[in-house]
């Protein structure tokens, strides 16, 4: 556990000493912010933060893995995953002290929109209640994105695979209920329960479903679960 | 303290290593010394954990490497071939960090930091962001890191690469230094410094431990012939046969220079024989021009060259 937290602890010290995460960061909350005042300036608005949730979603495709990307990639082109794995470190301490660190991230990009919150209540009276959910969905959709992303940076010691390989696999996630639509029965259930965009809608419209809680967080152990075992059979290979 | 029993490792269907068994006795310095690609990368990878073997086993001050990898791995300090540094850190952070993965206490590391620090002579870039150091004062962060936890077993990897001549010195000084503390294997292609600072070396070729010996040994014993060279000005043609029937001489092998009017012979002659006056005089009757002559033994270059290629 205590390496966990000094890996946790090393690797959110270097996102905030890079430039990199600053500009993703940065340019993530001018989409949202364009979005929003999109959705705020349109004819008869509500007071909401619908237009973040909305686009959210799909910026999520390309803001996690640009933040994972490094994750386990520079490891390995840098060696100091040779170091890690040659110290008393379990594989599991690794990725998971290093997917902390990624969320923190996240949390810190996402807790910068509450800004647009904060002028919805100066401005408007507007509905807390799927506002709260709204921000429950977001961070548990960017959660899970974020373990697809470190997945991604175990398999390469290039970050532009790893992030491309990440990409690919959420916009599976993302738009398979596209596909969904053009099969039947049951076919048709089982790649709709897959998708993640249909649950982020349910939390912008203020429904809180224990199925999308735990489809979200199954996703999050389930791709950590694969990264452990990358590491763990890059050792074997 | 390092026990290597009969291990293999296959790259897919190419042998890395083939059944490589060694010892390392407490407080020895072992030198691993080989061409690249022989073997000496991947067998430190496997003593330390990284990689498992084929087959066969290793151990590290009583803990296999795969049964007991936690507790094996606690009494390893390692220097990878490629210095592994988080580069937007500085050597203080970088340093801390790994104590704090080896499990040290915060006490324990402020106090090894300042001890390694001293010891590698880091004292003025202490709160230097490691990107911005040289080669060769990274090497030496990537060593502190390696002593930090004061391990039982020290492995280098080819800790002299690519940094400069006079750095290259400190280095291996302080490499024989750490020699007093710790057990510790060092890989190298380069024959000087392995003779230099180990008390045993393995040469390993094509994966395979060609010869084991102390630098010493290696010198004298395998080599078998000892070589004189002689810088003469004279016609070549009656050069060669003359030198050829000095007692004790072997062969004699004409050296190209470039300048003219003079030759340069390599002469082998017999182990022990002092013949150098002699060849000395014989130029003297002959009446030509003497210009050098000088000793050269047979270098560890050349002895590891014959093991080598002998083994083909």
């Amino acid at each position: 556990m205590k390496n966990l937290i000094a890996i946790t602890f090393r690797e959110t010290r270097s996102y905030f000493s890079t430039p990199s995460a600053y500009i993703v960061g940065a340019m993530f909350l001018v989409l949202t912010g364009v979005f929003f005042v999109f959705d705020i300036t349109r004819p008869f608005a509500e007071a909401s933060v619908r237009g973040i949730s909305n686009w959210s979603g799909s910026f999520i495709i390309f803001l996690a893995p640009l933040i994972t990307m490094k994750l386990l990639s520079e490891e390995q082109k840098l060696g100091t995953l040779e170091l890690l794995l040659t110290s008393p470190v379990r594989e599991w301490e690794v990725v998971v002290g290093k997917y902390l660190a990624s969320l923190f991230m996240l949390l810190f990009i996402q807790s910068a929109t509450l800004y647009y919150v904060l002028l919805l209540y100066l401005f408007g009276q507007p509905d807390t209640g799927p506002i709260l959910s709204t921000y429950l969905g977001l961070v548990l959709h960017g959660a899970a994105a974020l373990s697809i992303g470190i997945l991604g940076s175990s398999l390469s010691g290039n970050q532009i695979v790893a992030a491309v390989v990440s990409i690919a696999i959420l916009v599976i996630f993302s738009f398979i209920d596209a596909v969904a639509s053009l099969v039947e029965g049951t076919a048709a259930n089982f790649l709709n329960a897959l998708s993640m965009d249909q649950r982020l809608t349910d939390f912008s419209r203020g429904i809180i479903d224990t199925s999308h809680i735990i489809y979200f967080l199954s996703l999050i152990i389930i791709f950590l679960f694969l990264t452990i075992r990358s590491l763990e059979t890059r050792r074997w290979r | 303290m390092i026990k290597v029993d009969n291990v293999t490792k296959f790259y897919g269907e190419f042998p890395a290593i083939t059944n490589l068994s060694f010892e390392v006795p407490k407080g020895e310095i072992l030198g691993f010394l080989g061409p690249n690609g022989a073997g000496k990368s991947t067998t430190m990878k496997i003593l330390t954990g990284f990689m498992p073997p084929s087959s066969g086993t290793v151990e590290i001050a009583g803990f296999d490497i795969l049964e007991e990898s936690l507790n094996a791995r606690k009494h390893i300090g390692y220097l990878p071939e490629t210095v592994p540094l988080y580069l937007e850190m500085n050597v203080s952070e970088y340093l801390s960090f790994m104590g704090q993965i080896r499990g040290m206490n915060s006490k324990k590391i402020t106090q090894r930091i300042s001890e390694v620090v001293e010891i590698c002579s880091l004292q003025d870039y202490y709160k230097t962001i490691i990107g911005k150091l040289s080669k060769g004062y990274k090497q030496r962060v990537g060593i502190s890191q390696a002593i930090l936890h004061e391990p039982d077993v020290l492995v280098l990897d080819e800790p002299t690469i690519g940094i400069d001549p006079i750095q290259v010195v400190e280095t291996r000084q302080l490499i024989k230094g750490l020699g007093e503390a710790h057990t510790l294997i060092l890989s190298s292609h380069i024959l000087p410094e392995v003779s230099m600072i180990c008390d045993r070396v393995i040469i390993i070729n094509e994966g395979q431990i060609a010869a084991v010996d102390n630098p010493k040994n290696l010198g004298t014993n395998l080599s078998g012939v000892e070589r004189v060279e002689i810088e003469i000005k004279g016609p070549n043609q009656e050069i060669i046969p003359v030198l050829e029937k000095v007692d004790h001489v072997n062969a004699v092998e004409r050296v190209p220079i470039t300048g003219s009017g003079y030759h340069r012979y390599q002469i082998s002659v017999d182990v022990g024989s002092e013949i150098r006056s002699q060849l000395a005089s014989v130029v003297l009757e002959n009446q030509w021009e003497l210009l050098k002559l000088q000793s050269i033994g047979m270098s560890l270059e050349e002895i590891f060259l014959k093991i080598t290629v002998h083994e083909e």
